[in-house]
């Protein structure tokens, strides 16, 4: 085992000794509360798992649409590309752009990102650009936004059902899989990661360790 | 301050922000990198309340326009209704349900504006170097921290209305300015928390009178 002795709080800096954990168990900050590790909820087989779920998810919420409306005969639908698109071609493009990238873009490339890391390690090494994509999942962490667009497609319905029929599409039950599948990954701790990879690479690796 | 805390800083220790290693980096040394994740390290966010106050204020300038301009306009053959965030939330209390009006109320107004007040009292309180409920604060943060993303709401609902709303015959709906500067009123709202420092919180020692 070579995880670090310590264990730093990133919001008020004291410094706790790191303890095992019982299953289900966390450790929080004595000071300020802080979560600061917990127990390791999935092994990388189960991690692997979930990202490949949540992959099916993704691609079958982007295929379907997500609502299709029908006035009087006139139907419609829209996928969260036709969304994007049109929300282009109505003048607005920042904000199609916004969306794109916090709703389809940045999912994507977390799925992707950990489907990266997690097969290497899955196959008992560290991947080639381990510490990239850890750096890159680590910075979309905070900027992950489908349970928001979510609630917004449930705005949108109501907002739409007095005035037309609204017929919720496969990409509909399908984001909503999505969102939770992506809740569960991206609260997945990124330090368990680097602590797994850390205990492959096993003791005389190139990490430093702290002296006692 | 409770007994038998060390920080961080006190014992030559920075922990870094990305993967958690704990590096002994004692004080008057530069911070350098993380030596297992190649992250640079930093005792404090670099000019954490210089970039804080300045998100912050660009968020609080640009919520004006957001709010007054048009969010949304509904075109039809007979006449056309342009919304604003509020003239939105009271047609969804009117004509849809008011659970979600609400929902939409919070996530619009409530959640940016306490965002605001909240980002203000932290910032003003770690400037005058207060030592009053120290934790209270830190959760104070983590609140801000966690939700402040969902005031996007009102912003994808536009989207999607605009793409689902496209018949001839029954009109169609166009977004307005209000929704650009809403959009960016959220992210900037966000790097204001996320360069904020909360350590800085704990860093004036407490007074002992
Ligand atoms: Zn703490
Ligand atoms: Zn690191």
């Amino acid at each position: 085992m070579s995880v670090d002795r310590w264990v730093v709080c990133e919001q008020c800096d004291a410094v706790h000794a790191r303890r095992e954990l019982q299953p289900g168990e966390v450790a929080d900050c004595v000071r300020c509360g802080h979560q600061l590790y917990r127990h390791h909820r999935f092994d990388v087989e189960m991690l692997l798992a979930l990202t490949l779920t949540t992959a099916i998810a993704f691609l079958l919420a982007n295929v379907y649409p997500i609502i299709a409306l029908d006035a009087q005969g006139a139907y419609n639908a829209a996928t969260i590309w036709g969304a994007v698109i049109a929300t282009w071609e109505s003048g607005v493009a920042p904000v199609a752009f916004i969306a794109a990238l916090l709703v389809f873009f940045f999912p994507l490339a977390q799925i992707l990102l950990f489907a990266y890391v997690l097969l290497g390690l899955h196959g008992g090494r560290r991947p080639g650009e381990f510490r990239q994509a850890m750096h890159a999942l680590s910075l979309m962490q905070p900027w992950s936004m489908a349970e928001v667009f979510m609630l917004g497609i449930l705005v949108a319905i109501v907002k739409l059902q007095g005035v037309m029929t609204v017929i919720p599409g496969i990409g509909l039950w399908s984001f909503a899989v999505l969102t939770l599948l992506l809740a569960a990954l991206t609260s997945y701790d990124l330090q368990d990661l680097w602590d797994i990879a850390e205990r492959l690479d096993g003791d005389g690796g190139p990490v430093a360790r702290e002296p006692a | 301050m409770s007994a038998g805390i060390v920080t961080a800083a006190e014992r030559g220790l920075i922990g870094c922000h990305r993967c958690g290693h704990v590096v002994e980096r004692p004080s008057p040394a530069p911070a350098g990198d993380c030596g297992r994740c190649g992250a640079a390290l930093h005792r404090r966010k670099p000019q954490s309340l210089e970039r804080c106050w300045a998100f912050l204020i660009a968020a609080m300038i640009l919520y004006i326009p957001a709010n007054t301009l048009t969010m949304m306009r509904t075109i039809n053959p007979f006449n056309s209704t342009d919304d604003t965030i509020i003239s939105g939330v009271v047609y969804l209390w009117v004509a849809g349900t008011p659970e979600l009006a609400v929902i939409v109320f919070v996530a619009s107004v409530m959640v940016p504006i306490g965002k605001f007040i909240a980002l203000l009292i932290l910032l003003l309180s770690v400037r005058r170097g207060s030592d009053r409920d120290r934790a209270g604060r830190t959760r104070l943060y983590r609140i801000i921290e966690r939700i402040g993303h969902w005031s996007m709401l009102d912003v994808f609902v536009v989207a999607l209305l605009v793409a689902l709303v496209r018949f001839d015959l029954f009109g169609r709906v166009e977004a307005g300015g209000g929704a650009i500067c809403f959009g960016a009123v959220v992210l900037l709202t966000m790097m204001a928390s996320l360069s904020f420092d909360p350590r800085l919180i704990w860093d004036t020692p407490a007074r002992h009178d």
